[in-house]
């Protein structure tokens, strides 16, 4: 396999809050090739959205990123960029799509100037050939009439529409990496498909690679090669996406899974929820962070942290002292 | 149904905002169906469907253009503002944003007891001892949450405390507008089983709004689907998941995310088309440009909601 295009390698992401640290990510490690998709899932909280920033280089300013943390991007470590050789990267060779379309957008700004922005500052277009290419990516992310919409304010536009616009302003410079953190949670669901397979689409034309965020595993589940289940700034189970389905074994995963309504459940019947709340990243328990809401946990688990380790199946790790049977996810 | 166990009566509700120079929008247009005590209704539809406006409407905030609400037969919209008050504490609503719908500044037991505070129910004693009695039913413990404020509170347990708010003065009707929308899966099925759990030990009626039909399938028994400010499929949930005619409640049925890797989702049944929009005077059927069923006679005639099953009725010149 060539070498991967994204590296991140026992990453911590630590806020101090007052006298205490928040810790948001908490030594996660993964690669991604070119051209493929991981799925990071977990609830709020668990240290997504604080990963991808991470890596797209956009923490708060008070954030430390803890050694030996490390991001290496096209076999680049941007731990030693300058904040000027970091700000070309992103949303040139990394773009990123945010969860809410209408605060990611500039309110008194026509999108057609907000489309041509990335591609001016990167890119030294000029203004004519940046909005030509503008008027090429709305067509792209299906956006009909683009020579009249380009001339809109995103008030003008449904909560559908604006995302695509969004879409169209993180592929303007084309970049490598699409990082999609929650793109459709504030969408519909008839939308939420559409958005969805054009992301798919899109990826798959320009073989970028893509991280998609989620709280909800059927949104993923057709959609994504490997995915990641985070919880309290860990990863706690990770497997390419059928095998993980397939076979789930951290009782966290199981557990998001259940409380997911589906369409083939007796009408009615009680959701599995997940008793509790995540816990305070700036207080975690010793041992297990899942252990306080999980059915299944032991002393051992309050005592010792499990570590993320191979069943022997191929690239399919977990972090569990008492793991669901095998089989028992159908 | 008889009238006996109708508890609201929704007929010919129609909901229109000026806008501007350019006309009015209607929202909701010629709406009408019974909700049955103790019954859980589902109100589906995407963004901008009207579901909102419509619970509004019901709620008499503000008063529907025109048609009627009638709530035990009494007709809320012929009521004038002190009468209507009066009745106020029978139908009660819960909100999308939970922490948006409390007071910042008031702590959450204060916030649970306003309501009868309000209405000059019972001393300060027991209106506490009432609040710390619905806290406990909604799962929160009153020792630990009674003195605390909205911003120390997660989503779920803000939406408890609306649930539990709105609980006080033992509503009949419960309307919910999309209370589960801003919340994670795992704390979205908390917060249904427990509307579930406190709709069946009180006897209930809801009004459910929400985008996403596999929860609605959950919570209701009978499910409206919404576009463009009027009804077009009303069924029992059994028979709209099993066989939806409608095209637009199949496409959104369509919609939902499913748990499955091998599930490649169906490209969308859904035309491309852009919705009209509530501005347009429409004629004929306001789903014709996305429909991928529509024929000329779609465009000539507004179809009307017809019964062709038990309780299951569309308005479509083409049912599926």
């Amino acid at each position: 396999m060539s070498e991967p295009l994204l590296v991140v390698d026992k990453l911590s992401v630590h806020l101090p809050c007052g006298d205490r640290i928040v810790r948001a990510v908490d030594e996660v490690s993964f690669t991604l090739q070119r051209g493929q998709t991981l799925a990071l899932v977990g609830e709020s909280g668990s240290g997504k959205s604080m990963l991808c920033r991470a890596i797209m280089g956009l923490l708060p300013g008070r954030a430390r990123l803890p050694a030996p943390g490390r991001i290496v991007f096209a076999g680049q470590d941007l731990g030693v960029l300058k904040a000027s050789e970091r700000a070309g990267l992103c949303g040139r060779r990394i773009g990123m799509v945010l969860q809410d379309p209408l605060s990611a957008l500039n309110p008194v700004m026509k999108i057609g100037r907000q489309i041509a922005e990335p591609m001016r500052h990167h890119l030294g277009m000029t203004r004519v050939q940046a909005r030509e290419r503008s008027i090429e990516l709305l067509r792209a992310v299906g956006i009909a009439q683009a020579e009249t919409r380009i001339d809109c304010y995103p008030h003008q536009l449904s909560g559908g529409m604006r995302q695509r616009v969004v879409i169209a302003i993180a592929l303007a410079c084309e970049p490598q990496l699409l990082i999609a953190d929650e793109p459709t949670t504030a969408l519909d669901v008839t939308v939420q498909a559409e958005i969805l397979d054009l992301l798919a689409r899109l990826q798959r034309e320009r073989n970028m690679a893509m991280i998609l965020v989620s709280h909800n595993l059927g949104v993923v589940a057709g959609r994504a090669h490997e995915t990641a289940v985070m919880y309290a700034g860990r990863v706690v189970e990770q497997a390419p996406t059928a095998e993980l389905f397939a076979r789930m074994r951290m009782r966290y995963t199981r557990a998001l899974f259940d409380a997911i309504p589906r369409l083939d459940d007796p009408a009615q019947a009680m959701l599995t929820a997940i008793g509790g709340q995540s816990p305070d990243l700036a207080a975690l328990p010793g041992g297990c962070s899942f252990a306080p809401r999980c059915a299944r946990a032991e002393e051992r688990c309050s005592d010792q942290a499990p570590m993320l380790v191979s069943d022997g199946h191929a690239r399919h790790r977990y972090a569990c002292w008492f793991p669901c049977a095998v089989g028992a996810t159908a | 149904m008889n009238d006996a166990d109708t508890l609201l009566r929704v007929e010919n509700l129609a909901v229109e905002f000026p806008a501007g120079n350019r006309g009015r929008v209607r929202a909701v247009a010629d709406v009408s169906f019974d909700l049955a005590r103790g019954e859980a209704l589902g109100l589906v539809g995407e963004s901008g469907c009207g579901k909102s406006s419509l619970a509004r409407a019901i709620m008499q905030l503000p008063r529907p253009t025109s048609g009627t609400v009638a709530l035990d037969g009494e007709k809320l919209t012929a009521l004038d503002a002190a009468n209507l008050r009066s009745l106020r504490p029978r139908f009660q609503m819960i909100f999308q944003n939970p922490a948006a719908s409390l007071n910042p500044l008031r702590t959450i037991g204060r916030a649970i007891e306003a309501p009868l505070r309000t209405l000059g129910r019972h001393d300060a004693a027991e209106r506490t001892r009432l609040a710390r009695e619905m806290m406990a039913a909604v799962g929160l413990d009153p020792l630990q949450f009674y003195e605390r404020r909205p911003s120390q509170l997660s989503g779920g347990q803000c939406q408890r405390v609306s649930i539990a708010r709105a609980l006080m003065t033992e509503p009949r009707l419960l309307v919910c507008d999309e209370p589960v929308s801003s919340l994670d899966v795992s704390i979205q099925a908390q917060i249904i089983n427990l509307l579930r759990e406190v709709q069946q030990t009180r006897g209930l009626s809801l009004l459910f709004i929400s985008h996403d039909l596999a929860i609605v399938r959950h919570l209701c028994d009978r499910v409206a689907v919404m576009y463009l400010g009027k009804l077009c499929e009303v069924a029992p949930v059994g028979a709209l998941f099993s066989a939806p005619r409608h095209p637009y409640s199949r496409a959104l049925l369509a919609a939902i995310p499913r748990l499955d890797p091998k599930h490649r989702p169906a490209a969308s049944d859904l035309l491309p088309g852009e919705p009209f929009s509530p501005m347009d005077s429409i004629e004929g059927c306001s789903f014709r440009a996305r429909c991928p069923r529509a024929r000329e006679d779609c465009a000539v005639q507004q179809p009307e909601l017809c019964e062709i099953g038990a309780g299951h009725l569309v308005a479509c010149h083409h049912p599926s």
